[in-house]
Formats: structure tokens, C-alpha cells, sequence
């Protein structure tokens, strides 16, 4: 039996920031799902079913925030499933809800996922001390810093590219009104000459700490070709997940991630990945990863990634794969939400409907995600066309 | 595509949650609360398994216990009982020496709330233990952060005797022995084929 054509029609965010000490949690979700919701030209009278996800708990010291929430967003009663996933869930959370609608369990599903970093201490909250084995001792950047070194090491990369990417992903987040960092005066050397806070990674090389919550409708084929608006259609959706500890594993490009990129890209027919994707939203919450996915997603030959910062062929302004157009993780952080802005933002490339980050002409579009040490993939490719 | 695209303004709130709701007019001179600190602490029994308890009375005695798989001949340390590759049970006990190389490292620069015992800069770094198939965390000691390489030959550093614990803690860290460093030839994959003996 074939999949159920599913469609995105509905696209609702928040404005990243620091601190929304404006709303609670709930606040923050309510204006996330309604503006996907008026997106969409729905009420929840059309929601069949939501889908949450959510990084760890103790992110805010929530317990299971998902029970609470189903009242205060005004949808007690209908069937509600929570994902988690790490640093992925976002993406996660939609390729979950898509699936509900592939195989036709529901006809319209709201997603949703969040992060309110203000009203706890993510940085520390996973660098818990533990008997058996030695802390990370440094935070998430601590962690994914050697693994970036290695990459440089490996690819004989020019220092700076680093910088460039950062520099890059702040100046794509002006023409983002929903980006937490609108960093207007930012230089190049001020990047380059921001301190070392977790050597080879600088302070602006370093995703900041939002909050902000993201969702979007998804929808069956009958309503997806009814829609009175723009819609994007899910051509392909992928997860995989690795052990974060075994012998031979390539953290630079992990297994994982090749295999969710194989199967992804074929299912949405793609061969040519870099000349049959129009643009990228990638998680890359510390400058390195750009080139290091570019690689492990086959845009570029191993060793090689570099090369296409460096010629800017991942810029919005004349790039030929123009990769976080939004400004991407390293411009809005509220990590649970991070994934699902990715695989939004591709979408609303593929509506037209990206405003002044618009790609011209996007047809094609992935949104990525990872999480946990690198070991949880999420991915799915969106296009104009069904 | 519609004739008039979609546009979301951020700073516009969605029409159905712009409604303003105030505070009862009884409390309405007090002070808005915005935010409240609720520290939370959660206590609670870990039981380490088989393989894990090996290691960790092991400890207790300077020794560091791998465990073996049978199928790949991969050694994983700290051994978890079971072979993330091939699925299995692992069982046979491997005794590493305390020395390895620094397969990679960061240098942090920045103060850390939780760990006000580490002192920037310093260097944590995944250490490959001779025989071992797969790196652990630790710090990089008594050596300038700045000096620290790829493949830094390194050796652990105890607490004293009397501290000893059963705990991954007794090792302080690692410091350079000063052997030349390891020559790494695939970086991509360092030094943990499981082609070991």
C-alpha cells in the first residue's frame, strides 16, 4: 500500500529571544500553534490529532510538560503523542506526525515543538557528574569542539572557516524577523576576534540560548490540493540513530547520518544532490558542522566541505546551495524547537513564503536535524511540486 | 500559489491569543511577578549491572577493566556489558595498562558554574587507551593546555591511595608522559579499528 501524499500547509513560529518573560510556557506554544493555524485557514476543530516534542525534561524542570499543555493550547481530547529525541526532536516530532498522515491514521495533524531555555539551565542540565564515568567537563560545546578539530585536522581546512560560516548564518538572520540574533553591526573581525570560549570554537562561532516554539499542519492529499494556499509537499522523511560510544565510529560523519541522507534523498528521487536541492536548513549549532554535514550529506566530497564556504556557495547572495537562509541554529536556539524550525523553514522555501530570506525559485528544500553526541538524525525533503 | 502570499509578523500576536488579560483589581498594586527560582533536586540509586560493577570495584585497586567482544574483538571501556555493534554480550575481561594518546581535545576558556574546581583554561580530551577500541573523556594535567596535541602520549594521574574510591573519579587526569606523539594515519576513524593484539 502506497503512503498517503501529506502536505504542509500551516507554518507558525515565535520570535526567538533570550527570554519571552512575556508569556509561560503555554503562552509561548499558543502563539506558535495559531499562527500556524491561521497560516493554515484552520480552527482546531480541523486538528486531528498533535504531535509534541520536547528535549529533556529537566531543560525547565517540567515533568511530562506535554499533559499541561494539552489544556492550555485548547486541545484536550484529541490524541496527543509526545517525541523526544535529543537535540533532534524537532525534526523528529514532524517526520512523526507526517507519518500519522502517510499511513492514514489521521487526516490533519498539528506539530509542535518548544524550548524555554530562560526558565532553566540548559548548558549545564546534561553535564551532570556521575560515578561510572568521567564528565564532558565542558558543556555541549566542550563536547562537539574535538570532534571539530579532528574535521580540521582531516580536511587540512584554513582556520577561518569557522568564522565564515558564523559570519554568514548572522548576516542570513536580518532578512529573519523571527531570528533571536539580529547582530547588524557584526564585522568579520569581530568574529574572528571573538574569545576562545571552547578552543577551536570562539563566542560567535556559538549558537545562543532561545526561547521560542515552532509548529506547523500537516495534511492529507484531498485537503493538501484543496487548500486555498501555499502548500509544501513532504517528498521524503528519515530518521536514524547510532550508538554514541562503539569501536570504529566515524564522529565526523557518522554512520547514522549517511544512511538517513541515502535514504531520504532516494526517496524523493533526488540523484544529484547538490544540483537537485534548491536550499538547505541544516542544524548547525556550532560553526564547523557546516562543512562537516555538507560532506556527510553528500553536497560535497569527503575532506571537501570546506571549499564550498569558503567559494560561498552556501550563501542566500549568489550561493548555488544556500544552507540556513533563516540564520539557523547559530541565530535562534531554543533547542527543542531547533529541529522543527529546520524542516519549516524548508518548507515555507518551497510555499515561497520565506520573505526576505526567500530563495529565488525554490523548488527543492531538506530540513535536518541532530542531536544527543551526534547520534540522532532527522531529515525530510519538501517541494513545491507533489 | 495564492495571489497574496502569507505574511507573519512577529511582533503581531496571533488574532486569537491578543485578548489583554489582567490580575484580579484586589492584587492589582502588587509588584507582577515575572519569574520564580524553584531549585530542584532529584537523589536516586544507580545500580551499575555486571560489566560496570567489574570496572568500577576495579577502580578501587588503580585498575581500569574492558570488556571484550566476542564477534568484532572490539575492547570497550568502560564496558557496558554489551557490544553496540554486533548486539551481543560481552564477557571477556581485559586488564588496559593507564596510558594512551589524545585522539582529540578542546581547550576550555570559560568558567564553569557546576565545576568551580576547574580553573580556565584547560584541556579536556578523549583519550584512547593502549588496546582499547573506543576513546573516554578526561582532562589533560600538570602540562600547559596550549602544548597538547593529536596524539599526545598521556599516562593517568591517581588520587592518593587513601582517597581511592570505587568510582571513574580516581582518576584525576591525564599528563603527558613525554614520549614522541602517536603518529594517527586515519583520523577520520582514529585508532579504533578492533584489530587490537
Amino acid at each position: 500500500m502506497s503512503k498517503e501524499r501529506t502536505a504542509v500547509v500551516g507554518v507558525g513560529q515565535t520570535k526567538y529571544a533570550s527570554t519571552r518573560g512575556d508569556v509561560s510556557m503555554a503562552g509561548l506554544l499558543r502563539e506558535a500553534a495559531y499562527r500556524a493555524l491561521e497560516m493554515a485557514g484552520m480552527t482546531w476543530d480541523d486538528i486531528d490529532a498533535v504531535v509534541m516534542g520536547k528535549a529533556p525534561d529537566f531543560f525547565e524542570g517540567v515533568m511530562m510538560p506535554e499533559i499541561y499543555l494539552a489544556e492550555a493550547l485548547g486541545c484536550v481530547g484529541k490524541p496527543i503523542m509526545r517525541v523526544h529525541t535529543a537535540g533532534s526532536v524537532g525534526g523528529s516530532t514532524a517526520n512523526v506526525a507526517a507519518s500519522m498522515v502517510q499511513s492514514r491514521v489521521h487526516e490533519t495533524v498539528l506539530t509542535i515543538a518548544w524550548e524555554k531555555q530562560s526558565e532553566s539551565n540548559a548548558m549545564w542540565a546534561l553535564s551532570l557528574p556521575q560515578p561510572f564515568t568521567t564528565s564532558v567537563n565542558a558543556g555541549a560545546g566542550g563536547y562537539f569542539s574535538p570532534i571539530m578539530r579532528r574535521y580540521m585536522a582531516m580536511s587540512n581546512a584554513p582556520e577561518l572557516i569557522g568564522c565564515m560560516v558564523a559570519f554568514k548564518d548572522r548576516q542570513h538572520a536580518l532578512a529573519n524577523p523571527y531570528a533571536h540574533l539580529h547582530q547588524h553591526d557584526l564585522t568579520f573581525d569581530q568574529v574572528v576576534e571573538s574569545p576562545m570560549l571552547w578552543d577551536p570554537i570562539r563566542y560567535s562561532e556559538t549558537c545562543p540560548s532561545s526561547d521560542g516554539a515552532c509548529a506547523m499542519i500537516l495534511t492529507d492529499e484531498a485537503r493538501g490540493d484543496a487548500h486555498d494556499g501555499p502548500v509544501a509537499w513532504i517528498k521524503g522523511t528519515a530518521m536514524r540513530s547510532e550508538s554514541n560510544s562503539y569501536g570504529g565510529r566515524n564522529m565526523v560523519s557518522p554512520a547514522a547520518s549517511e544512511e538517513c541522507a541515502n535514504d531520504v534523498f532516494a526517496q524523493a528521487g533526488i540523484h544529484d544532490r547538490r544540483k537537485e536541492i534548491d536550499a538547505v536548513e541544516m542544524y548547525v549549532p556550532f560553526s564547523w558542522y557546516e562543512p562537516m554535514w555538507l560532506e556527510s550529506l553528500g553536497f560535497a566530497e569527503k575532506g571537501e566541505g570546506w571549499r564550498m564556504v569558503e567559494d560561498g556557495s552556501t550563501a542566500r547572495e549568489g550561493g548555488d546551495l544556500p544552507v540556513n537562509c533563516s540564520g539557523g541554529v547559530l541565530s535562534s536556539n531554543a533547542i527543542g524547537a531547533s529541529g522543527m524550525i529546520r524542516f519549516a523553514e524548508a518548507a515555507l522555501q518551497v510555499m515561497g513564503q520565506a520573505g526576505d530570506r526567500q530563495v529565488d525559485g525554490c523548488r527543492t528544500a531538506l530540513g535536518h536535524a541532530y542531536g544527543g553526541g551526534a547520534q540522532y538524525f532527522a531529515m525530510w525533503i519538501v517541494a513545491s511540486d507533489k | 500559489m495564492p495571489a497574496q502570499p502569507f505574511q507573519q509578523d512577529p511582533s503581531v500576536p496571533p488574532s486569537c491569543v491578543v485578548e489583554v488579560t489582567g490580575v484580579p483589581e484586589k492584587v492589582a498594586s502588587t509588584e507582577p511577578v515575572q519569574s520564580v527560582r524553584t531549585p530542584i533536586r532529584m537523589e536516586y540509586t544507580y545500580t551499575p549491572g555486571r560489566a560496570l560493577s567489574d570496572y568500577l570495584v576495579a577502580m578501587k585497586d588503580k585498575k581500569i577493566i574492558a570488556e571484550r567482544c566476542p564477534e568484532t574483538g572490539q575492547v570497550f571501556v568502560p564496558p557496558r556489558g554489551v557490544s553496540p555493534v554486533a548486539g551481543v554480550v560481552t564477557a571477556g575481561k581485559v586488564e588496559l595498562p593507564a596510558t594512551g594518546y589524545v585522539e582529540s581535545f578542546n581547550i576550555t576558556r570559560v568558567p564553569i558554574a557546576t565545576r568551580p574546581d576547574l580553573e580556565p583554561p584547560y584541556c579536556s580530551a578523549w583519550i584512547l587507551l593502549d588496546g582499547a577500541s573506543i576513546s573516554f573523556m578526561g582532562l589533560v594535567i600538570n602540562c600547559e593546555p596550549e602544548s597538547v596535541k593529536l596524539g599526545t602520549r598521556v599516562r593517568a594521574v591517581w588520587k592518593p591511595d587513601d582517597e581511592l574510591e570505587m568510582a571513574a573519579t580516581n582518576i584525576l587526569g591525564w599528563e603527558p608522559t613525554g614520549e614522541p606523539d602517536v603518529e594517527i594515519p586515519d583520523i577520520e576513524r582514529i585508532g579504533q579499528k578492533g584489530d587490537l593484539e
